[in-house]
């Protein structure tokens, strides 16, 4: 048996996939899988830096695809839950599936199968909240603008629905947590980096970048939402439950007096 | 835009509406075309939940809360004194559409109440739906109300617009209706539901020879029953809902326990609860009739006719019906499995993928999610220790009761607290 290792990617999914492809190619004993800015010491393993090779995570990709549809969603699903030590987890997991002969079948009996699919479900369950709670405020630009702070990496996941959705208006998304936003332009989605020095979630002074207008709809909504519960059922806990409040400050129906 | 005289309509006709429980915009996959705005997810998206916890996932108003007719149960009744107030089409319009672009919503549910002339107040709700189409080229979800006793012409020009029908059967039983609703007759509300059914029938088997068809209510049609107000069963009222399901193809039938609003001799107090228990129960049953593989009459029966309140449906019929049980969570079927007590869809789903992989034991079963708090009495899997051991019914209620907490607890203990 050869020496263990720990390999070193740059984060990205298809790095994570490239390492995937090395260890197998190269039959690797694999210690560990980290991130390049993780900086953490690796004592009891030699180290090998993987460069991101598209070609090469492809035909991971490919590989895994073509013996269970379902299971390719879960990784990436589970690879953007950044959970620590979560590359591993799925290297076992993808040893596994590649060993299996049972077809489509998933293990849900198996310990690792089984955190692969529930990580999956915690992100998956993040980005249909996303796809729910983003609420656009109309700058003055023309550009309907969001913050969101999610727990999970989900923009790439929530990109192609709001492109099919509003695909007749300028829209960004942008991720308060990670400092990187989805952009469209009428034409494609892109990904921008920028840094925002103000952050536009809830509170009681109005900002002059929004258009006229906006803060009438804001106020609208609000007070839609705020006749809408029928006072004798009132359950506050379900309420609660539904909109868990880390995600209040972005949702304008939240917001006491714009 | 008025603003102000928009959000005092807003309020008045949001908070009209707010009764019907339908606000589903699932069902419906509707594309984005022609760069337009909008497109309806298949599964839907609730966007905000009110506080009392039910979703919002619609622009959910009425077009006016005028209304022509006095029912007994309804807030918009003619003899109640509250404020009037009617949208015109293109306010609707403006502000969906502006709701939408932000993201507040999956579309819009119209209703309203019945001004002039059924036909009359068809024809607006239509018209604000063909605008939004047309004119704004909305993708988004459409969910119209027909109106009691709107014409043939009018019911198929709303299911080219719209992605959803519903018209409210409100009392689900002929003599509740003739007592709290003296103006309205049944073939009111089942006279449209026909003409959509047939349409859609139609349209779809069109769709088979001519892709290009227009879609009719892709989301089917849904209805609507008040629970508790007129002393029905609970056998009465999913009978009734069975018979919308198969003879009108309903999507969905909703339940709403009876909120009290008005003082009526011939409703239950102004002081009386909200059945939310029963309520819950009902759905609880709908699933397993649409869903799980239960027939009505499983579950409720001349001998059962009203659900239990301590247990739920699916437990309760277990109960009942010992002598199919223990099963074998290796060897059963998918349609013995979903009626374990404790076994979701979702679970039934895992076991039967993981068990070609090993045989199950009682550890597997927990990491896979089930209740085994409820399940362990009803099976037997690959570990020797068996929790059955020939217990009565009473006394597998009693241990599970014992072991479960549900927030309905309070309202079925007899044990007095000792601090109310």
């Amino acid at each position: 048996m050869n020496l263990s290792k720990t390999l070193i990617y740059d984060g990205s999914f298809n790095g994570f996939l490239t390492a995937v492809f090395i260890a197998f190619d190269e039959r690797i004993n694999v210690a560990d899988i980290q991130k390049n800015d993780k900086g953490q010491n690796v004592l009891f393993s030699e180290t090998e830096t993987i460069f991101t090779n598209v070609e090469k995570a492809k035909r991971v990709w490919n590989g895994i695809r073509n013996k269970n549809y379902n299971a390719i969603t879960n990784i990436y699903f589970a690879f953007l839950s950044e959970e620590d030590g979560v590359e591993l987890l799925l290297y076992t997991y993808i040893q596994k599936l590649m060993a299996t002969h049972k077809g489509r079948s998933v293990d849900y009996s198996d310990g690792v199968t089984l955190r692969i699919s529930q990580l999956s479900r915690s992100v998956g369950r993040e980005k249909h909240r996303m796809e729910a709670f983003v609420r656009f405020q109309l700058t003055k630009d023309n550009i309907y603008f969001a913050n969101i702070e999610p727990d999970f990496d989900v923009l790439p996941l929530i990109s192609k629905h709001f492109r099919n959705r509003y695909a007749d208006q300028q829209w960004l998304i942008y991720d308060v947590k990670r400092r990187y936003g989805i952009y469209y332009d009428l034409q494609g989605v892109e990904i921008v980096s920028l840094d925002l020095n103000e952050i536009h979630f809830n509170r009681n002074r109005k900002s002059k970048v929004f258009a006229e207008g906006e803060y009438d709809y804001q106020e609208l909504w609000n007070n839609y939402f705020k006749s809408t519960h029928i006072k004798s059922r009132i359950n506050r806990k379900l309420h609660r439950q539904h909109v868990p409040k880390r995600y209040w400050k972005y949702l304008s129906e939240k917001k006491e007096a714009v | 835009m008025n603003y102000e005289r928009i959000k005092e309509k807003l309020n008045i006709l949001a908070d009209a509406a707010k009764y019907d429980v339908s606000c589903a915009s699932s069902g419906s996959d509707r594309a984005n075309k022609n760069n337009g705005l909008g497109n309806a997810a298949r599964m839907g998206i609730c966007h905000s939940f009110t506080e009392d916890g039910r979703c919002v996932s619609l622009l959910k108003i009425l077009l006016t809360n005028h209304c022509i007719y006095d029912c007994a149960y309804c807030v918009t009744r003619r003899s109640n004194d509250v404020k009037r107030a009617a949208f015109k089409i293109q306010e609707v319009v403006d502000l969906t559409i502006n709701f939408y672009r932000r993201n507040y919503i999956e579309g819009l549910f119209l209703s309203s109440g019945i001004f002039k002339s059924p036909d009359h107040t068809m024809e607006r709700l239509v018209a604000v739906a063909k605008k939004l189409r047309d004119e704004e080229n909305f993708n988004g979800y459409i969910h119209l109300k027909s109106i009691p006793g709107a014409s043939d012409e009018l019911m198929y020009a709303a299911g080219l617009y719209a992605d959803r029908l519903s018209v409210n059967i409100e009392v689900p039983t002929t003599s509740g209706l003739k007592l709290l609703a003296p103006d309205k007759k049944q073939e009111d509300f089942t006279k449209p539901m026909l003409k959509v059914k047939n349409e859609i029938v139609r349209y779809r088997n069109e769709r088979k020879i001519i892709r290009s068809t227009p879609k009719y209510a892709p989301a089917g049609q849904s209805t609507q029953m008040i629970v508790g107000a007129t002393g029905e069963t609970d056998k009465d009222i999913m009978y009734s809902a069975t018979y919308y399901y198969k003879i009108y193809n309903m999507k969905r039938v909703y339940y709403s326990g009876y909120v009290p609003m008005v003082e009526d001799s011939r409703l239950p107090s102004i002081r009386s609860q909200v059945p939310m228990l029963r309520e819950n129960r009902l759905y609880q049953t709908d699933w397993l009739l649409r869903f799980y593989g239960f027939a009505v009459n499983e579950l409720l029966n001349d001998t059962h006719p009203n659900l239990d309140a301590d247990v739920d449906p699916k437990l309760s019929w277990a109960l009942r019906n010992l002598h199919h049980f223990p099963m074998d969570v290796n060897k059963v079927d998918k349609r013995m499995l979903a009626r374990v007590p404790g076994f979701g869809m979702q679970s039934v789903g895992k076991i039967l993928q993981a068990r070609k992989f090993r045989r199950l034991n009682w550890d597997h079963l927990k990491k896979i999610g089930v209740a085994l708090n409820r399940a362990k009495y009803f099976i037997v899997c690959d570990s020797c220790n068996w929790e059955h051991r020939d217990l009565e019914a009473e006394k597998i209620k009693g241990l599970i009761l014992q072991n479960s907490t549900s927030k309905f607890r309070r309202q079925y203990s007899n044990q007095l607290s000792l601090f109310n």
